[in-house]
């Protein structure tokens, strides 16, 4: 028992250390890196361009997911040191979701802006994707201290709450994409973890408006 | 080549296939199948493989030579050129290997990289075709019977996903009609089922439930006797590969790939439409038809243009999907006076 009251304290200076965020911020990259590496280097299989698309907004969905682990992880596991790594993750999130959708426009549609509208008004799920992104846009230019003096910080605090709209949004845009074909089980996986995340917070706060309120 | 130049098109003269001019191959990939015509040639005389020669002789007897380079890995399926009006695409091929890694066959996983992955556990010998339903003589066909039935012919064929994908498949095979000829349908015989293996001992993908199993396809009697309606046994002049429907399948050019069924275990004949496996699934995304048509939208994918795979790099734009996927002389009039917004 004490091996595990030593380590998160230990965890926890590390989290402090100054080179903490830059390493952060390093490996949110990795995907990224990796990718256009294999991109460059014809690594991406038979259908490139559509599996970039793909890993990207996987990725997005990923950090957003690890964004949300950051408050349950920190309260369960005793690490108050995480909470200033949250802005990171959440603002990896937006950029693969803001590559995503650039990839899409540029790649897969050619930047025919014409097509890219009616793509997005006519496909239901290609416009839930759209609305999650352009909910994510207000919160990533947010994630910055000048920003948060400007509003206040209830204020802020109330407007990121939309980020659970955000994480709805872009597990239904998943679910929409994979259900053309009956592939459900990833989303599934996703699902089940997201459950988990707001479900935690529903029962800690005692019910879903009590999650919304910001004291 | 002797091509006819009209103002916006490229007639092939005598097979009723028209393009638009940037579809048709470039010169140079022509000659280079016409190398790798010489290559087999050379392999053949160098006495290296029998089949080859086999292959070669066969097509130096119908003065109609097999272009394309076989890659070696599976028995070769000595064929002939189609000279079926449309059956010889001149479109650059898509590699053997994308072709035979990235597609959809559930039975195996619904990744498009599963099939490739698991299909090794498919036993495509022995096999058992059975011809039923509205048909005055029932068959029952092993494949060595199915492999004789009909002369094998190579034919090029674009192939389209619903998904918004295509590729240039060098296929072997002989008309559908020679095998429901066969059976000689009654006259009340209207429509034609496929019915797809499912035995989950060969088949990992069937024990998850996210198609109704066995895979059933279906189409038109006058579809299913187009003379481009093929029954495919091979590719790239080999067998067909296990993940690619092993050993019999149907290919349908003008219709989404999956109208195609792959390793094929019943055809029956019928006088209603069943319920293809696609449309039960999801009556609103899917038609009994699934006619490649750039005008009628599926909900999820624009229809309008397609990436072809193994063509060009990552930044290559998506080609413009032409109507009945270029098949259009030869299959437009099948469904004249028809809506197809209707009956998409």
């Amino acid at each position: 028992m004490t091996a595990v009251s030593v380590r998160p304290s230990l965890l926890n200076a590390w989290l402090m250390k100054p080179w903490a965020k830059p390493l952060l911020w390093l490996l949110c990259a990795v995907p990224l890196v990796a990718l256009c590496a294999a991109a460059a280097t014809d690594q991406l299989g038979a259908n490139p361009v559509d599996k970039f698309i793909k890993e990207m907004g996987e990725w997005s969905l990923r950090f957003l997911w690890l964004t949300l682990l950051v408050t349950p992880l920190r309260d369960i596991a005793g690490l108050p040191g995480l909470l200033k790594h949250r802005r990171a993750l959440g603002v990896t999130a937006f950029a693969y979701a803001l590559v995503h959708f650039l990839a899409y426009a540029w790649l897969d549609q050619g930047w025919r802006l014409d097509d890219i509208v009616a793509d997005v008004i006519k496909r239901n799920f290609i416009l839930v994707g759209f609305v999650a992104l352009l909910l994510m846009l207000p919160l990533a230019l947010t994630s910055f201290n000048a920003a948060i003096r400007a509003i206040g910080g209830r204020r802020w605090q109330v407007l990121h709450k939309l980020v659970y709209a955000v994480a709805l949004l872009g597990l239904l845009h998943f679910y929409m994409k994979k259900a053309a074909k009956n592939d459900l089980a990833e989303v599934g996986v996703y699902a089940a973890i997201l459950a988990v995340l707001l479900g935690w917070r529903v029962v800690r706060k005692g019910g879903v408006l009590a999650m919304l309120r910001v004291r | 080549m002797a091509f006819i130049r009209t103002s916006r098109q490229i007639l092939h003269p005598g097979s009723g296939f028209t393009l638009p001019e940037r579809e048709v191959t470039p010169q140079a990939v022509y000659e280079d199948r016409r190398t790798l015509l010489k290559g087999l040639g050379l392999a053949a005389a160098a006495g290296t493989t029998t089949l080859l020669a086999q292959a070669e002789a066969l097509a130096q007897q119908s003065g109609q030579a097999t272009l394309v380079q076989r890659p070696g890995k599976l028995a070769a399926l000595p064929a002939t050129r189609s000279t079926t009006p449309g059956a010889y695409a001149m479109d650059k091929l898509t590699p053997y290997s994308d072709v035979t890694t990235y597609n959809n066959f559930y039975e195996f996983g619904t990744d498009k990289s599963d099939p490739a992955e698991n299909a090794h556990t498919l036993k495509p010998r022995p096999w058992t075709l059975v011809i039923d339903g509205e048909v005055g003589k029932p068959q029952r066909l092993s494949l060595d019977d199915l492999l004789k039935l009909a002369p094998m012919e190579e034919r090029i064929y674009r192939m389209r996903c619903v998904e918004g994908w295509s590729m240039v498949i060098p296929w072997v095979g002989y008309p559908l009609a020679s095998l429901i000829k066969k059976a000689e349908p009654t006259g009340k015989a209207k429509y034609v089922e496929f019915v797809s293996l499912a035995d989950p001992k060969q088949m990992p993908g069937v024990r998850s439930s996210v198609l109704d199993w066995p895979y059933v396809e279906g189409l038109r009697l006058d579809e299913a006797l187009h003379p481009l309606t093929l029954m495919a046994f091979g590719l790239y002049g080999e067998v067909l590969p296990n993940q690619n429907g092993a050993p019999l399948r149907l290919v349908v050019p003008w219709k989404y790939g999956f109208k195609s069924a792959k390793s094929i275990v019943r055809i029956r004949l019928l006088e209603k439409p069943n319920t293809p496996s696609w449309v039960k699934a999801g009556p609103q995304e899917y038609g009994y038809f699934s006619n490649v048509n750039p005008k009628v939208d599926h909900p999820r994918w624009s229809q309008a243009t397609e990436r072809r795979i193994g063509d060009g790099g990552f930044f290559t734009p998506k080609k413009p999907t032409l109507m009945f996927n270029g098949y259009e002389a030869q299959v437009g009039q099948l469904y004249a006076g028809m809506d197809l917004r209707k009956f998409f």
